[in-house]
């Protein structure tokens, strides 16, 4: 197995500014590490880069403990699944299984050896002699990452491997990918732009924007201790709720209220950015939190929970989203008061990605 | 709102297509784009029609009747065309059609093969002179092939390749590299470039990834492509007139056309020739029908 390290890694295209801004981060030997961010926030282009199918412009690129800048993808020691699976269509899931086997000069015998093992690994045995049109989405994902998997390599890539699934073979796919990662313990960098898959099965999560790495972290330090205003709005679902405020020595006002400053933060004042989970405002009081009267807007109710988009009574009339129970005794034009819990506020430098205070 | 008898009437007899009321108004215009399209089928048909005619009736009968069917049947035309000797008294028919098949086969593999690695090249690398080469292949379309005769005939006598088959292979396979050029990479650039970087990663080579996976996957155009080749190099007639001086190595459409001299116009043997030149590409059309229709769409739709 083999660690991953990039080294101030930078991707320029032309005289156009760099897509990827000196990214920094070491993937540890059998480490998840998720790439995720919003489209074009530079994650394929860096996961191209490890690849090698994308020249680095500058910095360095470490598997193992070899510099592999320079190195052909073929001798990187990676395997990697495709968005869109990238089956040769002209070959059977065999065949496409042994290709990479093939073009290392293996003898036949252990290519069949190993397609067979990692067909029974992925129950695609009864596959083997299809060609890929004649199989399933799902299938044929399946088929991309025995492919992968034949070649035992040290290093996974996976380049949004279940966006082309419907949303319920994606739960089924994500499970048999962490299943495999605790089996094979290989070390995997998986990009993606969906913070569920993220979140679920990452060791840790590298969040990108604009070609920027804003915050390295395990799931859960992300959630709870997110580095800026970036990070806080996108991981989360619904995500944080942000208002404009002021902070001074009697509280922080937002949300239409004055809510205590957290004490991490002792006597800073001066306007800021307030931010506050949907599932932090809650319907019921409780000692400690702060009321928030709101106009309820919009009711969504989803079985197991309810959204309500509100506003707040700020000057500008400020919208939130709460995530409340299911049975929220509330309709459309109520007014309504929430509760939040100060400790849960989040505070950010002012700006669209002020770090966190 | 009154209801009207018609529609109280079973839905049974309002099914019935010659009962609605309409129906002839509906159908006139669908009615008049047929009969154009069959008047247009018959005048294409038409001199088709009289070509096979005049092939099969002996002499000079055909043209007793405008009618294009013929009143007898007979091969004495293809028999005078197939059993012709030279001036020597040798049989030469077989030479000539095979010299036909033999330039036209090898000069659409030829082409094919500088065409498809040039085309690959076009569709996936950047390198200078990208567009510009693209551009001046692009331009040789313009010009009529004749006007290349002269230079080509100063550079076959060059090479000493005049009257050979080898000198009329590289002239073919040559011109049509430009047009099959543009034919591969439309459709080269249809192939996802994920499946190229899959195998990149998997280890193969540029080179193999170009017989292993592209060409492959290429079959239609690669089909299309040889069949255009393969029919303007069988049907080729200028520069094989003026390139080829012994009998001996004519090919097809020079025999044909040697039916017309200064002193007669042997038409049964002129319409034999070019039935017996045509049949070998209605076949490949029939065969490769399927790549064609595909070959012709590709790009348009991905997949």
């Amino acid at each position: 197995m083999a660690q991953v390290v990039l080294d101030k890694l930078v991707k320029r295209y032309g005289d156009a500014p760099p897509t990827v801004k000196e990214v920094s981060l070491t993937v540890n030997d059998g480490e998840f590490l998720v790439l995720v961010g919003p489209s074009g926030c530079g994650k394929s282009t860096t996961l191209r880069m490890i690849a090698g199918l994308e020249e680095i412009t500058a910095g360095e690129l470490r598997i193992g403990e070899r510099r592999v800048n320079e190195v052909h993808p073929k001798d990187r020691d990676i395997a990697m699944v495709f968005q869109s699976y990238a089956l040769y269509p002209h070959m059977t899931v065999r065949e496409n299984m042994a290709f990479g086997l093939k073009m290392r000069g293996m003898p036949k015998s252990e290519i069949d050896v190993r397609v067979d093992e990692a067909a029974k690994m992925l129950d695609l045995e009864h596959l083997l002699d299809r060609k890929p049109k004649a199989m399933s989405g799902g299938q044929r994902q399946r088929v991309a990452m025995g492919r992968a998997i034949v070649r035992r390599a040290p290093v996974f890539l996976f380049d949004e491997p279940l966006s082309n699934l419907d949303a319920k073979l994606r739960v089924q796919m994500r499970a048999e990918i962490a299943r495999l990662h605790q089996k094979l313990k290989m070390t995997v960098v998986y990009v993606t732009h969906d913070q569920t898959e993220a979140m679920t099965l990452a060791d840790r999560i590298a969040v990108m924007h604009a070609g920027i790495l804003q915050q390295l972290a395990t799931p859960l330090e992300l959630y709870e201790k997110p580095a800026n205003r970036f990070v806080a709005g996108f991981i989360g679902s619904p995500s944080m709720n942000f208002c404009e405020a002021a902070a001074g020595k009697d509280g922080v006002l937002a949300f239409g209220v004055r809510l205590p400053l957290p004490e991490r933060l002792g006597s800073f004042s001066g306007s800021c950015v307030a931010g506050v989970r949907p599932e932090h405002f809650v319907e019921e009081p409780a000692e400690g939190r702060v009321a928030v009267p709101v106009v309820v807007e919009l009711v969504e109710p989803l079985g197991s929970e309810t959204y309500l988009t509100c506003t707040c009574t700020d000057e500008k009339a400020t919208r939130i989203i709460a995530r409340v129970g299911p049975r929220c005794p509330v309709k459309d034009g109520d007014k309504f008061t929430l509760y939040v819990d100060p400790k849960r506020l989040y505070l950010f430098a002012p700006g669209d990605n002020g770090p966190a205070l | 709102m009154s209801t009207s008898p018609e529609l109280l009437a079973s839905p049974a007899a309002s099914e019935t297509p010659v009962a609605r009321p309409g129906k002839w108004k509906e159908s006139l215009p669908g009615l008049a784009r047929h009969g154009f399209l069959i008047v247009f089928t018959g005048l294409t048909l038409w001199p088709v029609m009289w070509v096979l005619k005049m092939a099969f009736e002996p002499g000079q009968d055909f043209a007793f009747s405008i009618s294009p069917i013929p009143s007898t049947i007979s091969f004495e035309n293809f028999a005078r065309l197939i059993g012709k000797t030279d001036n020597a008294g040798n049989w030469v028919f077989a030479r000539q059609a095979l010299n036909s098949f033999v330039i036209a086969l090898s000069s659409s593999l030829l082409g094919i093969l500088f065409a498809a690695t040039a085309a690959y090249a076009f569709s996936r690398f950047k390198f200078p002179g990208r567009r510009a080469g693209l551009l001046a292949f692009l331009a040789t379309q313009m010009f009529p092939g004749t006007m290349m005769m002269i230079p080509l005939y100063l550079l076959l006598n060059y090479l000493g390749l005049l009257d050979t088959r080898l000198g009329l292979v590289l002239v073919y396979s040559t011109t049509s590299v430009p047009f099959s050029v543009w034919m591969l990479k439309g459709y080269f650039d249809t192939i996802p470039k994920e499946l190229e970087e899959a195998a990149l990663i998997d280890g193969a080579s540029q080179t193999r990834i170009f017989w292993q996976i592209v060409l492959p996957l290429s079959a239609p155009a690669i089909a299309v492509t040889f069949l255009f080749s393969f029919m303007s190099a069988w049907n080729e007639y200028i520069l094989a007139a003026k390139f080829m001086d012994s009998e001996l190595h004519y090919t097809l459409p020079v025999v044909v056309n040697s039916a017309i001299d200064a002193k007669s116009v042997r038409w049964g043997d002129f319409a034999a020739g070019a039935v017996f030149v045509s049949a070998p590409i209605v076949a490949l059309f029939l065969a490769l029908q399927r790549y064609i229709v595909g070959g012709l769409t590709a790009g348009g739709v991905k997949g």
